[in-house]
This record gives structure tokens, sequence and C-alpha cells, in this order.
């Protein structure tokens, strides 16, 4: 009885996506601003990357908006997962490969200077902020996991995570308080493909970069320290 | 051509993670779906969700899951 129920929910649900979706006409295009990006971009920007103007200028509010879910995020598990700072779990964790020892000295510093490469060069060539975050977070995945040595602090990436976000927020107010709105471009476009072109969009994706970074490290740091 | 052998790999090894009682097993062929989402992105020319996806979905996610795993039970109970 319940299956037919719910057979029959998912029916009125599948009807009422494909009514409005069988309307659409397929493959023309009706979004004018994509249009405007396509065309204008490069001109308004100074970014060769599309991809990047719309995240972080034309799109600027809502990427700090997903920052702030990220920060949100990280902070509940922090608060689910909190211990005393003398009762974090000593468990005996058994020595990890060769290989993976190895690897991880050899790479890790590889891994950082790749992410970097990604964040800093976000308005050339693909990538940006939250890739280059990812990767340098997965480098330290492996800190976590087979460096032990290395002891990572995660109070530290919490103050680095904080100065980021806080650099992203100050630049969009010197935007507000010079030209009028929030995440002005205040800065000169310079020549194209150039490292140090393109406006404010290097100086919020290096911020971001770090923010993600320091984020999702503090996150697997804390998963690993501090449950039993 | 590519790209079809490619989403049939996926659709497999998606139901395989959801069908495996091991879970660590589980994660790892979540992971290969991540990862060839990832390729697949590529393919559609977004090199840029497809490294956020490669790097998230592929690494970190996995990386949590395993995490989770090793504090709890590897095997699921029926």
């Amino acid at each position: 009885m319940r299956k037919i129920i719910a057979l029959i929910f998912l029916a009125i649900l599948l009807w009422g996506i494909t009514k409005p979706v069988s309307r659409i006409p397929f493959g023309t295009n009706k979004i004018k601003v994509a249009e405007h990006y396509i065309t204008k971009d490069i001109t308004e920007t100074g970014a060769a990357n599309v991809v990047t103007s719309v995240v972080v200028l034309y799109r600027g509010f809502d990427t700090l908006g997903e920052v702030t879910i990220l920060f949100i995020a990280a902070i509940g598990l922090a608060s689910i997962l909190y211990l005393p700072r003398k009762k974090v779990s000593d468990e005996v964790l058994e020595e990890s490969s060769l290989i993976l020892r190895t690897g991880c000295r050899f790479l890790f510093p590889l891994i950082l200077l790749f992410g970097a490469y990604i964040f800093v060069h976000g308005h050339l060539t693909p990538g940006g902020g939250f890739q280059g975050g990812a990767i340098i977070a997965s480098g330290f995945a492996l800190i976590f996991l087979s460096c032990r040595e290395r002891v990572v602090s995660t109070v530290k990436l919490g103050v680095v995570e904080s100065l980021a976000g806080m650099t992203f927020v100050a630049v969009g107010l010197i935007g507000l308080a010079t030209g009028g709105y929030f995440l002005l471009s205040f800065l000169p476009k310079g020549t194209l493909n150039m490292l140090f072109s393109a406006g404010i969009i290097p100086v919020i994706y290096v911020a971001i970069g770090f923010k993600v970074g320091s984020e999702l490290a503090g996150i697997i740091g804390n998963l690993m320290e501090r449950t039993q | 051509m590519v790209a079809i052998i490619l989403v049939i790999i996926m659709l497999i090894a998606a139901v395989v993670a959801a069908v495996l009682k091991d879970l660590l097993g589980a994660v790892i062929v979540a992971a290969l779906v991540s990862l060839i989402t990832a390729i697949l992105f590529y393919l559609l020319q977004a090199p840029d969700v497809a490294m956020a996806e490669a790097s998230i979905g592929a690494a970190l996610e996995t990386v949590i899951f395993v995490i989770a795993i090793r504090k709890t039970e590897r095997f699921e109970d029926k």
C-alpha cells in the first residue's frame, strides 16, 4: 500500500517536472545575460578566463555566500567533534608503509606548488580559488594520513582561514567605498594575459584559495584528531 | 564513443557502490564515479568544473569517508 502511494507521488512529481520543462524550446539560446558574458566579457573585466570573471566579478556576491556556507559547515563540524584539548584521542596508529612515507615527503611540496599555481593563475587558465584550495587540502590530507611526524595545527589553519575571509570582505568594502558598490573592480585592468591584470580577480582568488585550502584541511584534521 | 563507454562504466560503478556490503570498497567505487564525472566534464569542455570535481569528489571526499569508516565499522549489517 505504501509503495503504491509512493509511486503515485513519484508520478505526480515527474509530471510536474516534465510539464514546464517540455515547453522550453530545446537548443535555442534564451538567456541574454550569457550572450553578454561571452561577447563583452574581456573588454569589461580584462580576464582571459570567462568562467573566472563570472564567478568573481559578475557573480562575486554569490561566491562570498558560497565561501560563507563552507565556513559555517566547517564550524559546525568542529563544534560537533569538539573535545577538550587534553582529551584529544591518542590512539596508536600503525606505521604507514615506506612508499606512502617517501611519496608524502616528495609530493607534498609539489602539491602545494601546483595548488598555488592554480589559484594564482585563476584569471588566465582554467581553475581558480576553489580548485587550488581543494588541491592544497588534498596535500594536507596526505600529511594527515602518512607523514605523522609533521604536526599540522588546526588552530593555525583557523587563523589563516579567518584572515583570508576578512581579506575577501575588505576588498569588497574598498570597492564600496571608492566606487559605490560592493566588489567593484577598483584596480587597473592591465594587459590581457599578464599575471598582474584583471583588476581585483587575482587578489580575491588568492584569498579564496587560502580560505578553502585551510578550511578543508581543517575539516580533515578535526576528523583525524578529535574523534574517538 | 569514449563518452558512451565512460558513462556505462560510471553507471555500473554507481550501482556497485550502492549494493556493496564492504563500505571501504563502496567508497573506492564512488571515487571512480567522481573521477569519470571529472573526465566527462573535461570532454564537455568545462575544465574548471572538472578540476573541482576531481580534487573534491575523487580525493577529499574519499579521504573523509575512509576516516569515517576507520572510526566506525567496515562492513554493513544486514
